[in-house]
């Protein structure tokens, strides 16, 4: 039969999720012992919508008084009420948050999505529900950690300061808050100067939730008002999600003090797909890995391994995956990928794809049109890169991957592991055996096996080498949070 | 039949991942199709339906019906689209050719003992020839699971290119019964049979086992086609059939097929819905997007 190629085409029709329901105030105060309260810097920073540029809300900025305030605020907390009640009582706060958050999970989203630029259908899919499991699953051990740890008496560690990044705002902070909580510490967190507005909501829901004032704070501002807080003598632990460079720089500054600490830091994933592995599952797993929230995403699968001898059929199918990937307005609930976070991120990434044409490597993005205004890098694949170019090295933090051939299991675990970062990786084969060999070998804290950037809150998370230490989710998750003597 | 030109080594068995798959199939439903991409897509829906009466119980008065609704879908809508095919047993081709003919609706036919396949290769092909002698356009046969299971591929590849040649001009759909089939491993491999074989058309089911069509079972065959065409630049159909009742998960059927294969695959030369109820939803549909109103299920026809 003659081949016929009619012209059809069938494009969708936007599909906007209604933000009438959304009340963002023009202004947001620090939230310090159950109240918002003016800054003593008198001082407000500015938070954009990355995706038009246009200015949503005024932030507080936290100055060192305003930090000590909330420190002392927990500490007070922590002391007259946090520590006194029950685990059972404790539980029953946590429990009344994850349920709030459920009841107003599609105002999250909206806020989450216009403040951070990420798609709605992955707000609402992924960063709500994940937040609000993780408050579920903590709200069930509070009474439980007796059980948790065999032969111990675990106790809570006080005041601790929280320091989450802009890719994940709610999700990162329910990560922090609720174990924290579950454990019977008071918390002190500071958002991303990018992202507030879902740490400050979920102030508003922990108030509406009756926890006692003071047991979480709120405080916002960027680098300067979390080194205050790393700093601050009467906190006790500090928890910090973000870059290594800051990681570097947070244990520097705790050293020799009685401080706890726990990193959860960059990463550069290796995603190693055989010749034996369903191919066509694999390409969706690597677009999962790497184009999921931007790129934005500190165990994204920027490293891609493939066997030579399907690295031809690997490509085809990514490119024709890449150019169904709807870029563009991330309130539209049909957009896979949304806007880069901000204008700085916006420069590094470009940063970078200058450095991997100027290295000589095959360039290839999405043929999609991006909005004029707003912050956009479409979906980039480098292909035939080498170990020892920039852009398979340094973490970019994009929707920039850099694809890699092998050709034996000893060299793709080689190259998979020379690397100082050491947070995740994903295995792509249809032999068990293959992944038990990967997964015993790969440095790595989180393996994936034929999928890729599935999270759970009973499932331990965290970093190897210079992706941190300590794990959050599970039982390890836990023993952060926690004081354990026998 | 001639000699097995059936090569097996020709053929790569590819690995096909379960949990993958469904994830892929989870995320088309999340695609939100509104206004004027709904329109249009309820419309394409609406042209790419066999509709189809295959029942024991058949008669010239139940396929005289259904010829008439093929061509009418609703007075109060007159320049609607057809439907592609009417699909019937063999013994109503003539007459069913005789009623749409004219109306640029194709006939289908179902053949080679369907829906089993249980029966000599013989009398298969003969009831081919019978059923594009009567005037089928198509023929729908059913592959031999049985054998398929046995390991018997290369008669069930045989049986195939024997019956594509018993088709002469008519194009074939070959009925892979996925709900039989067990996996999706054998899912891909039968569908890379057919495609071999000679098939023009790949079909999910025949309806009358259960799971007939899912999306999981559709966007496997769709990768099958695609890489086919891949490898040799030629376009084959596909038909998910039985199942599929309502409007809203053919559109999501679509934007997989727009997804996987491209937006050429979108017109009833390349693919078709085998169903018989939903004619009906769609329509439904369109209705509600012209005057914003639901009508009751008493003013669309039940042929």
């Amino acid at each position: 039969m003659a081949k016929t190629k009619k012209e059809i085409s069938w494009d969708l029709s936007p599909a906007p999720e209604s933000t009438g329901h959304v009340t963002i105030d023009k202004r947001y105060d620090l939230f310090i012992d159950g109240k918002f309260v003016s800054p003593t810097t008198k001082k407000y920073f500015k938070t954009v919508n990355p995706a038009t540029e246009e200015v949503i809300s005024e932030i507080a900025l936290a100055g060192k008084k305003d930090v000590d305030k909330a420190v002392r605020a927990a500490r007070k907390a922590y002391d007259s009420t946090w520590s006194k009640i029950s685990a059972a009582e404790r539980g029953k706060y946590i429990y009344r948050i994850a349920r709030l958050l459920q009841e107003r999970a599609r105002e999250f989203a909206v806020i989450e999505s216009l403040d951070g630029g990420k798609p709605i259908r992955e707000s609402r899919d992924v960063d709500v529900p994940l937040a609000a499991a993780h408050f579920f699953y903590h709200a069930g051990w509070s009474d439980k950690l007796d059980y948790a740890f065999a032969n111990t008496s675990p106790t809570s560690m006080g005041v601790v300061g929280q320091i989450i990044p802009w890719n994940f705002p709610l999700l990162m902070a329910a990560w922090k808050i609720a174990p924290a909580l579950a454990c019977g510490n008071t918390v002190v967190l500071k958002p991303a100067e990018t992202t507030s507005l879902t740490a400050l909501k979920l102030a508003e829901l922990i108030r509406d939730a009756g926890v006692p004032d003071g047991v979480v704070n709120i405080i916002t501002g960027a680098g300067e008002t979390g080194k205050e807080l790393v700093e601050h003598p009467d906190v006790n632990k500090i928890a910090f999600t973000g870059s290594t460079a800051v990681g570097k720089m947070i244990r520097r500054s705790l050293a020799g003090t009685p401080k706890k600490m726990t990193l959860e830091l960059g990463g550069k994933a290796a995603n190693i797909v055989f010749e034996d592995a369903a191919i066509d599952q694999a390409v969706e797993g690597i677009v999962n890995g790497i184009y999921f929230n931007q790129g934005h995403v500190c165990c994204a699968g920027s490293r891609l391994f493939v066997e030579e001898s399907v690295a031809d059929e690997v490509v085809k199918k990514l490119k024709h995956r890449m150019n169904h990937l709807i870029v563009g307005d991330p309130m539209d609930k049909n957009t896979d990928v949304g806007a880069i976070n901000s204008k700085g991120q916006l420069q590094t990434i470009e940063k970078y794809l200058k450095a991997g044409e100027k290295d000589g490597f095959e360039m290839y993005q999405s043929q999609v049109a991006v909005p004029k205004k707003g912050y956009w890098c479409k979906p980039t694949l480098f292909t035939n890169v080498s170990q020892s170019s920039i852009i398979s090295k340094e973490e970019i933090f994009g929707p920039v991957l850099a694809m890699q051939t092998f050709r034996t299991i000893d060299e793709v675990i080689d190259k998979a592991n020379n690397t100082p970062y050491g947070l995740s990786a994903g295995v792509w084969t249809d032999k068990g055996s293959k992944i038990f060999n990967l997964t015993s070998r790969l440095q790595a804290g989180v393996v994936w096996a034929n999928t890729f950037n599935k999270f759970d809150p009973t499932s331990p998370f965290g970093g190897y080498k210079e992706s941190g230490f300590g794990r959050e989710g599970g039982i390890h998750g836990l023993s952060a949070y926690l004081n354990l003597q026998g | 039949m001639a000699k097995s030109t059936f090569n097996l080594a020709a053929i790569r068995r590819k690995a096909i991942d379960q949990v993958g798959v469904e994830e892929r199939c989870a995320r088309f439903q999340t695609r939100s199709i509104k206004t004027d991409a709904k329109k249009q897509g309820l419309k394409m829906a609406l042209n790419m339906i066999d509709l189809t009466t295959l029942e024991g119980k058949d008669t010239e008065g139940k396929v005289r019906q259904l010829c008439h609704k093929a061509a009418h879908l609703h007075q109060g809508f007159p320049d609607l689209p057809n439907v592609a095919a009417v699909c019937v047993y063999p013994t109503f081709v003539k007459l069913a050719k005789s009623l749409v003919a004219d109306k640029g609706i194709k006939v289908a036919s179902v053949a080679t003992a369907f829906p089993s396949g249980q029966s000599f290769s013989k009398y298969k092909i003969e009831e081919t020839k019978e059923a594009v002698s009567e005037g089928a356009d198509e023929i729908d046969m059913v592959i031999s699971r049985g054998r398929f299971h046995q390991g018997d591929y290369a008669y069930v590849f045989d049986e195939i290119s024997a019956v594509k040649e018993a088709c002469g001009k008519a194009r074939l759909k070959v009925i892979l019964e996925t709900g039989e089939l067990g996996n999706l491993d054998a899912v891909y491999f039968a569908s890379q049979m057919a495609i071999a074989a000679g098939a023009d058309f790949i079909k999910t089911s025949t309806g009358k086992i259960k799971p007939a069509a899912t999306m999981p079972v559709t966007l496997v065959m769709l990768e099958a086609i695609r890489d086919h065409y891949h490898a040799t630049g030629k376009m084959i159909g596909m038909k998910p059939a039985g199942g599929i009742s309502n409007a809203k998960l053919a559109l999501h059927y679509l934007i997989m097929v727009k997804e996987i294969l491209g937006e050429e695959w979108l017109s009833n030369e390349w693919f078709r819905f085998g169903a018989s109820s939903l004619a009906n939803d769609l329509l439904k549909q369109l209705v509600k997007q012209e005057t914003g109103i639901y009508q009751s299920a008493n003013y669309f026809a039940l042929d």
